[in-house]
């Protein structure tokens, strides 16, 4: 499924996702690397990179946009390996995730940074799964419905922002 | 000698840090709506469609525009003629912690930058203070997120650099963060002064309308100059390519160094956040 998104298409994502950020990622890599069973299956499973505000009483979840996804790029190929497919956020990647999305086949969506109010409202449910402690930080499992993001770098590589940018450049030219 | 209680500081840091987070200011609404006009890119166009959508969603239903509430930046001009009754520093943070509180917005900050643990409250705010004449205490909340934060750069320029030197590393700048700092930014740009005061300029340069342009002519057209060249980067907003790069480059300057240029680039989002209020 993975394999079958291109960079540059513009999709809308249902189902179940997982969230996690800095905190989260450093410790599910670390389980990994005891060789311990993660809190969440982690095969083909997406996970978004947000730290969402708290929920007001009549609300699923607060504002719930994208953090920037390099400081995630320490731990992405663990998680890759271990049968990751998806990851939302914004931003660049580094080299080492790419060739981890590439041999493994997965696939880096970019959400609108800074629209999460727009983006709360394509999440219908949010319970915390892990590292309640964290806050924000913690996991959750969102089920969302109708998600907007951009496929920006896909399973061979392809990225968006150096494309889109040099499409929009050589219009102009 | 006015006296001003600092239970009333409490209380306005509260109400404008809610205020700040949920309501964009009209000089960044007026900005995007115009790039939007502008813009000739499709993808362009979608994306500036949604940011708009997005901060009239957050303004209807009273909730944070973006979920990065920010660190939260409290600028004090202080009268001389002034006097508050009870502990200022203490009063601001009291404030913070009821507006983030009661607000529901996210808790930011660690106690310790690398022991890192979440203080619950998003206290300390950051705090800025001058002293200015007269008897009125004004105060600016700033809620500023990370992503944009991040993306900054500071670098002391030998005065042979000059203003070619400046326009060169503004633009690294601002291309060397392309996709991350959530484009379409405002960029603040500190010039002069020590290490510290260049950047101090750089945040205080963000909190200048976006419609205004330096009064020094100068300066002014080097905003406009800047402005031209960041948006011909083709970064574009979300850094999917596109015109719509930078809605604004603000730039403060302070006397310097015979030895020195230093300059600061404070990058900021397209929920570029400052409400204030003057007691």
């Amino acid at each position: 499924m993975a394999r079958d998104i291109k960079s540059g298409e513009s999709c809308l994502l249902s189902g179940v996702i997982y969230t996690a950020r800095d905190a989260a990622h450093k410790r599910l890599v670390e389980l990994l690397e005891k060789g311990e069973k993660l809190p969440f299956d982690i095969e083909n499973a997406t996970i978004y990179y947000v730290g969402p505000t708290p929920a007001k009483p009549d609300q699923v979840i607060g504002s719930a946009g994208p953090t920037t996804s390099y400081r995630m790029d320490a731990y992405s190929p663990a998680l890759i390996a271990a049968g990751e497919t998806g990851m939302i956020g914004k931003g660049k990647r580094g080299a080492e995730v790419v060739e981890a999305m590439k041999k493994y086949g997965a696939v880096y969506f970019a959400a609108i940074g800074g629209a999460g109010a727009l983006l709360s409202s394509c999440i219908k449910s949010a319970e915390v799964v892990c590292y309640e402690d964290l806050g924000a930080e913690a996991v959750r499992r969102l089920v969302v419905e109708d998600l907007p993001v951009v496929a920006v770098i896909d399973s061979e590589g392809n990225n968006l922002y150096e494309n889109g940018r040099k499409a929009y450049l050589d219009s102009l030219a | 000698m006015r006296e001003i209680d600092a239970k009333l500081i409490t209380e306005t840091v509260a109400a404008l840090a809610v205020e700040a987070n949920c309501f964009l200011p009209a000089d960044i609404k007026s900005r995007i709506e115009k790039a939007r006009s502008e813009e000739k890119w499709e993808t362009a166009q979608g994306i500036l469609d949604k940011i708009i959508e997005n901060y009239g969603i957050a303004a209807r239903d009273n909730m944070p525009i973006c979920q990065d509430t920010g660190v939260c930046c409290v600028f004090l001009r202080i009268g001389q003629d002034v006097h508050i009754t009870g502990d200022l520093t203490e009063a601001v943070n009291a404030g913070v912690k009821k507006g983030y509180g009661e607000g529901y917005l996210r808790k930011s900050v660690v106690g310790d930058p690398l022991k890192r643990v979440n203080t619950g409250d998003n206290t300390p705010a950051m705090l800025y203070t001058e002293i200015v004449p007269g008897d009125k205490l004004e105060i600016t909340v700033a809620p500023k997120g990370f992503g944009s934060e991040n993306m900054s750069q500071l670098k002391m320029l030998k005065p042979s650099d000059g203003v070619e030197g400046v326009k060169a590393f503004v633009i690294k700048t601002v291309e060397e963060a392309g996709p991350n700092p959530c484009p379409p930014i405002v960029v603040g740009v500190g010039i002069g002064g020590t290490f510290d005061k260049a950047a101090y300029l750089a945040k205080k340069a963000l909190m200048r309308s976006a419609e205004e342009r330096n009064s020094d002519e100068f300066y002014a057209e080097l905003e406009n100059e800047l402005l031209e060249k960041i948006n011909a980067l083709g970064i574009g907003p979300q850094g999917f390519g596109g015109r719509t790069t930078a809605l604004a480059v603000n730039i403060e300057t302070m006397p310097t160094h015979i030895a020195g240029l230093p300059v600061a680039v404070n990058i900021n989002c397209h929920v570029t956040r400052h409400k204030s209020a003057v007691l």
